[in-house]
């Protein structure tokens, strides 16, 4: 699987999804199509240190960075390049 | 650093729980006095678990015998080291190392344990007659929380196997649940358990700053302060009052003092669902939000909570105190699963 679908997995299979018809395309933001609770998010943040093995610091905690398929992997992208 | 209270208390059988190797000897004989022990500890809200070398099914066959199996949450009754077992039950019931005590009658247990979690309190079992006297199985109130607690975590052993084996989404599995989540002022009475929360609660906490039942009243009695305490329902039962807000008012904000949510209900989404709710409210008060926020080592969830939730760290003093703002633009609405009673 590509960083994309591997992201894309894992919102599906952990969040709790609220639009029935959500297809979770790269730029939909997610926190539109699902409720992403305390525990989802601190998932999110593990899997993608775990995942793509990088840190993430405090200041790399901005929505900006975690609100879509794409903008996740944008974000990843740039912590590996550091 | 005073240690915390004892939350779970994890016994050994064989020579410890009653008198002799139940492989060895059949009708082994409990030790009555125990089980007065274990029936006061668990009506202060101390929750008991089992490490014991043991064959599974035979032990529990002996703890119905003896009445006892309904006290034990979570029993590691295996061949695996006892360390191993202790750590399987502090992650199933999401309690910190360190708030669980250890007691076994055989020293090489005791020094294995104490070896891999130093933070363990262990204790050899002859020494017992002052168990129900020690300082960390004394809290300081007793709740109606407290008092039901291993029902609520029985509830909630029944929900995670329900979940583990539903197949659908988890939005679904959410929904079929019922949960009915109620948002209300703290009253008097409500005082002795937002105390406790302030004590107990180390994950979903803000601040982890304790606030005894006089500084609650006077929050409580206070124009300038809300007090906000919840409780959530489903269709296992009650999960009790399991999460506070202190807020401060004044002119141009609502300033989040303290904000907790209870571990126990941490997989239900009811801790962002009333973050949201306050969202809400201060923003139709025409107020932007601001949380007083101090890292711990066990509070980054509730820091990804806030960062999610679109807060900006405006200010960070030497000490890692930091304070964060909302302007309210966006706030995530309430899942369609929860139902939100404003009490």
């Amino acid at each position: 699987m590509n960083p994309i679908d591997k992201i894309r997995f894992f919102i599906k299979e952990n969040m709790a999804i609220i639009n029935d018809d959500a297809i979770l395309n790269d730029t939909d933001n997610i926190f539109e199509q699902g409720f992403v609770d305390s525990m989802f998010a601190m998932q999110l943040v593990n899997f993608v240190e775990s995942e793509f093995d990088i840190k993430v610091e405090n200041e790399d905690l901005d929505i900006n960075n975690f609100n879509s398929v794409r903008n996740i992997s944008l974000f990843i992208e740039r912590k590996q390049h550091i | 650093m005073k240690k915390p209270e004892v939350k779970c208390i994890v016994w050994d059988l064989d020579d410890t729980l009653w008198e002799g190797i139940l492989l060895e000897v059949e009708d082994v004989k409990l030790n009555t006095e125990l089980k007065e022990i274990i029936h006061t500890l668990d009506s202060r809200g101390i929750l008991h678990s089992i490490a014991s070398k043991n064959d599974y099914d035979t032990a529990l066959t002996k703890l119905r015998d003896f009445g006892l199996e309904k006290y034990f949450l979570y029993p590691e009754i295996n061949w695996n080291a006892k360390s191993e077992s202790i750590s399987n039950i502090q992650k199933n019931l999401n309690i910190a190392m360190e708030s669980i005590m250890f007691i076994d009658d055989n020293p090489f247990e005791r020094d294995e344990v104490r070896h891999t979690h130093p933070e363990v309190e262990c204790i050899d079992a002859v020494k017992l007659n002052h168990l129900l006297k020690h300082p960390r199985l004394n809290p300081r109130f007793i709740t109606k929380d407290s008092q039901s607690r291993r029902l609520m975590y029985l509830q909630d052993m029944e929900r995670k196997k329900n979940e583990v084996e539903y197949q659908g989404p988890k939005a679904e599995f959410l929904a079929l649940l019922n949960m009915r989540f109620s948002i209300g002022n703290a009253l008097e009475e409500d005082l002795k358990r937002a105390e406790e929360l302030t004590i107990r609660t180390h994950q979903l906490n803000t601040t982890g700053k304790t606030y005894d039942y006089e500084d609650l009243k006077n929050f409580v009695n206070s124009k300038k302060h809300k007090l906000l305490i919840s409780d959530l329902k489903d269709k296992y039962g009650s999960h009790g009052k399991i999460g506070l807000a202190l807020i401060e008012i004044s002119k141009n904000f609502w300033h989040l003092k303290l904000f907790l949510m209870s571990c126990r209900v941490m997989s239900y989404g009811v801790g962002t669902a009333f973050l949201s709710y306050i969202m809400h409210e201060a923003k139709k008060e025409g107020k932007r939000l601001r949380v007083d926020f101090k890292p711990t080592d066990r509070n980054r969830m509730m820091y990804v909570t806030f960062k999610f939730a679109n807060f900006k760290e405006i200010m960070a003093d030497e000490s890692g105190q930091m304070l964060l703002e909302n302007e309210l633009s966006s706030i995530q609405n309430i899942p369609p699963y929860i139902e939100l009673i404003i009490q």
